[in-house]
């Protein structure tokens, strides 16, 4: 049977998620709680507890009573979902086509997560993809993050390589890219997040080490694999300027494997939960003098 | 020459005097529309019959419109000259030799520029300008060819005063070409409109993301279809005006286009529109044009006196007429109301059908009707989707979706509009202003371009949603200098009042941003 991924959203032609157009598909489910997410229901599984129902208003959301089989086959190793998942007999229902995204639902979901899943298959996820062939060059799978579900990825990059498809993934960099040969086989490149260089400052930004990330970093330069690193600039969290000089330093000694570009994202508190909304945007100076320390050092830098 | 009332003139009376001691109009400007006046004074054409309760109504009941080209033209609405003969020949008339080096042949079309008449009494077209200025490159460091090249497009910007002004460049690489679109990029002017002429197997992404780039800065270059329109017309075409594709060395002689929607009005239902109310108007527009063309070539002695004609710059048999239409999205709404139906053009598959059926009859008509003065085009006229008037109310140009009603997925816009681009090799084309931060990515403009090319789109126009060289319907404006012309302050361009009018009727300004 087809391994089924909870799809949190799709967009269709996307200009930020990668070179080109490219149609950007949202897993749901993160094993990172990063402070500053802007969009931090895609973080948490929705249980099915259904609270969001009533507050409806187009009636997208429903109530089954019947047991949802499929999702208990989702392939995703979220010990905490399966933890918390009371397997109730019945199961919220989303109609996208009744949706008009009003966010209802996230604003009333006792867990802070989303209802507005689908759970679909590669095959699914590939027939809303071909309706914008010829017009992008590639995809990109985001979440959340996707490496969660790498069997869904690899079966989709499998499908999209068959039509000429650029495939990327958009990650946190917490799986171990070095030892999933299947997976990068299929890959053309991972945009990586970079959230702190130092480990300490990394648990306080996101809840978890970094290790893995930076192994991830250079493995991936090391195989022209990494089109992208991003730091999101948030003064007064992290010591930013020592994050963005050490990770243009790592990777320096590997671009002529193939360019990184290195994006440097504004904090924005738009989206991000209220207890962590309280930090300031970083001035453009702080930003621009960042984006000359790191395109000195070589790289193709730009601010979003 | 029929005889007109005196109510009649008596009214124009009214007009000149209106034009006189009007305070929003420059001198150049009041000269050109005291010429329409005197022009309005003529009753010269053969008309075919059922034409005036078609045409000289007021324009919510219009149906056939011919754009205030006057009674009694006195030349081609569009004239396309084909400036290398200028280059390698110059010109006696002029008195010019040909040019040798870069700024004599930046000097020699500036004058040239000056006599080349339209419609507009600017010249609608000035060139490929590229291949024109590539050639006098040779030896020119970057810096001195660019501060040239730079003065020569504001000098176009300051006295061509009418956006309708069009250049080319591409579909070949060029570094003319990349140092025209730095010079537009920088000039943010609205004059003149700026053509790539765009093939992916000849034009680099290098040079068409140079163009990307300088359209979100200035609103142009937009990007054409080369392989279609070159299937079409041949090599040597242009694109003149707003978008329109035209012979080089002719021209069109006229454009008359057809109120699609206000067509509808008149029919009962589907069946009655397709078989009898459109074929009706169809037949009196065609030959409307067919007298207009008569007169210009037979009787206006234009092609005997006017030096471009004498000197080999345009010559009859380049010549075509354009077909246009307005309003199919209403058309077809309309439509469908009357027959109770509910969906809507360019989201409801059965309605966007209708459209495509409602363009094969007028394809189909255009294809039998027959004009022994367009030789240019196999004795046919060619399809025009028009951008539509200031003055326009709920009119959307040519197949456009109207605005404030797009699909809320850009794909689901461009495959509607894949359906339509084919019908018109004088032009059509679509406008999308594009959210800032493309600007870190314009590969993502391009792999539009190059996936609508492949599916059959014509021409497109971007622009950045807070630009001040913003794209109206075909021609740009500065939206700045549409505040001033608001306030009540004269302004240069003539196009600029075109625009405002626009903005308050069209809604040109709630374009859905993508």
């Amino acid at each position: 049977m087809a391994v089924l991924a909870l799809v949190n959203k799709i967009i269709p032609f996307s200009s930020v998620d990668g070179p080109g157009n490219r149609t950007a598909i949202f897993l749901q489910g993160c094993n990172f709680d990063c402070r500053y997410c802007h969009n931090p229901e895609t973080i948490r599984l929705c249980l099915s507890c259904g609270a969001c129902v009533e507050a409806c208003p187009t009636g997208a959301l429903g109530w089954s009573e019947k047991e949802r089989q499929e999702e208990r086959q989702v392939h995703h190793s979220d010990s905490s979902w399966q933890k918390e998942h009371r397997l109730l007999a019945g199961h919220v229902t989303y109609d996208i086509s009744r949706c008009v995204l009003c966010d209802s639902c996230i604003r009333v979901c006792p867990h802070g997560s989303s209802p507005r899943i689908r759970l679909l298959t590669a095959d699914q996820v590939m027939e809303a993809v071909r309706k914008q062939i010829p017009y992008i060059r590639g995809i990109t799978v985001s979440g959340g993050e996707c490496t969660r579900q790498r069997d869904f990825l690899v079966e989709l990059f499998t499908l999209a390589k068959e039509e000429g498809l650029h495939c990327l993934l958009d990650s946190n960099g917490s799986h171990c890219f070095g030892e999933d040969t299947e997976l990068m086989a299929v890959t053309d490149g991972v945009m990586l997040d970079i959230k702190a260089f130092d480990g300490g400052e990394h648990r306080l930004v996101t809840g978890h080490t970094n290790e893995m990330i930076l192994e991830n970093a250079c493995f991936l330069a090391s195989e022209g694999k990494l089109p992208e690193v991003r730091t999101v600039v948030v003064p007064g969290l992290f010591d930013y300027r020592d994050t963005v000089e050490r990770t243009a330093q790592l990777l320096r000694p590997y671009l002529k494997r193939g360019p990184v570009r290195y994006k440097l994202i504004r904090y924005r508190p738009m989206g991000v939960r209220s207890e962590y909304a309280g930090y300031a945007t970083p001035s453009m100076e702080i930003m621009e003098e960042l984006r000359d320390m790191v395109c000195a050092m070589g790289f193709e830098a730009v601010i979003a | 020459m029929r005889d007109i009332t005196m109510e009649q003139v008596e009214k124009i009376r009214q007009n000149i005097y209106e034009t006189i001691t009007s305070v929003t109009m420059t001198h150049e400007q009041k000269l050109t529309v005291m010429a329409n006046h005197a022009d309005s004074l003529m009753e010269v054409l053969d008309l075919p019959d059922g034409l005036d309760e078609l045409l000289n109504v007021p324009i919510e009941r219009k149906c056939i419109c011919d754009l205030n080209e006057g009674h009694a033209p006195m030349r081609p609405r569009y004239i396309v000259p084909d400036y290398s003969v200028l280059m390698e020949k110059g010109c006696e008339f002029l008195k010019l030799d040909p040019p040798k080096d870069l700024m004599e042949a930046l000097n020699t079309l500036l004058i040239f520029y000056k006599h080349v008449p339209s419609v507009t009494n600017y010249p609608v077209f000035i060139g490929n300008l590229d291949k024109l200025i590539d050639p006098f490159l040779d030896g020119v460091d970057d810096e001195t060819a660019y501060k040239a090249i730079k003065m020569f497009m504001m000098h176009v910007d300051r006295t061509i005063v009418d956006s309708f002004c069009h250049a080319d460049i591409g579909p070949q690489d060029s570094r003319a070409g990349l140092l025209i679109m730095r010079a537009e990029a920088e000039l943010e002017d609205a004059t003149p409109n700026l053509t790539m002429r765009y093939d992916p197997e000849i034009t680099g992404d290098a040079f068409a993301l140079a163009g990307v780039d300088c359209s979100l800065h200035s609103a142009k270059p937009s990007f054409a279809n080369h392989k279609m329109f070159r299937s079409e017309l041949g090599d040597d075409y242009a694109i003149a005006s707003c978008y329109n594709g035209l012979l080089i060395g002719g021209g069109s002689y006229t454009l008359c286009r057809l109120l699609l929607n206000h067509i509808a009005d008149r029919a009962d239902s589907i069946e009655q529109f397709k078989t009898e109310t459109l074929p009706y108007v169809l037949d009196i527009m065609a030959r409307y044009m067919d007298a207009r063309i008569k007169f210009i070539v037979e009787e206006s002695n234009f092609f005997e006196y006017n030096f471009l004609a004498k000197e080999g710059f345009i010559c009859k048999e380049r010549f075509s007429a354009m077909y246009g239409l307005v309003g199919l999205a209403e058309c077809v709404n309309t439509l469908f109301e009357k027959e109770g139906k509910e969906g809507r053009f360019g989201h409801d598959e059965e309605a966007t059908n209708l459209g495509v059926e409602i363009m094969d009859i007028i394809d189909a008509f255009n294809r039998g009707h027959v004009n022994p003065y367009c030789q240019g085009t196999d004795g046919h006229f060619l399809l025009h989707a028009q951008v539509g008037l200031a003055d326009d109310i709920r009119t959307s140009p040519g197949t456009r979706i109207p605005i404030g009603e797009e699909p809320s997925e850009l794909i689901d816009h461009l495959r509607v509009l894949e359906k339509f681009h084919k019908y018109f090799p004088s032009g059509t084309g679509d406008i999308f202003p594009i959210d800032v931060t493309v600007h870190n990515n314009p590969e993502y403009v391009l792999d539009i371009i190059k996936g609508s090319f492949r599916e059959g789109v014509r021409y497109l126009s971007f622009y950045r949603n807070d630009s001040d060289v913003i794209r109206v319907t075909g021609y740009l404006v500065k939206r700045s200098e549409m505040e001033k012309l608001d306030r009540g302050e004269a302004v240069l361009q003539n196009t600029t009042g075109l625009g405002l009018g626009a903005s308050k009727n069209c809604k040109i300004l709630e374009r859905k941003v993508r």
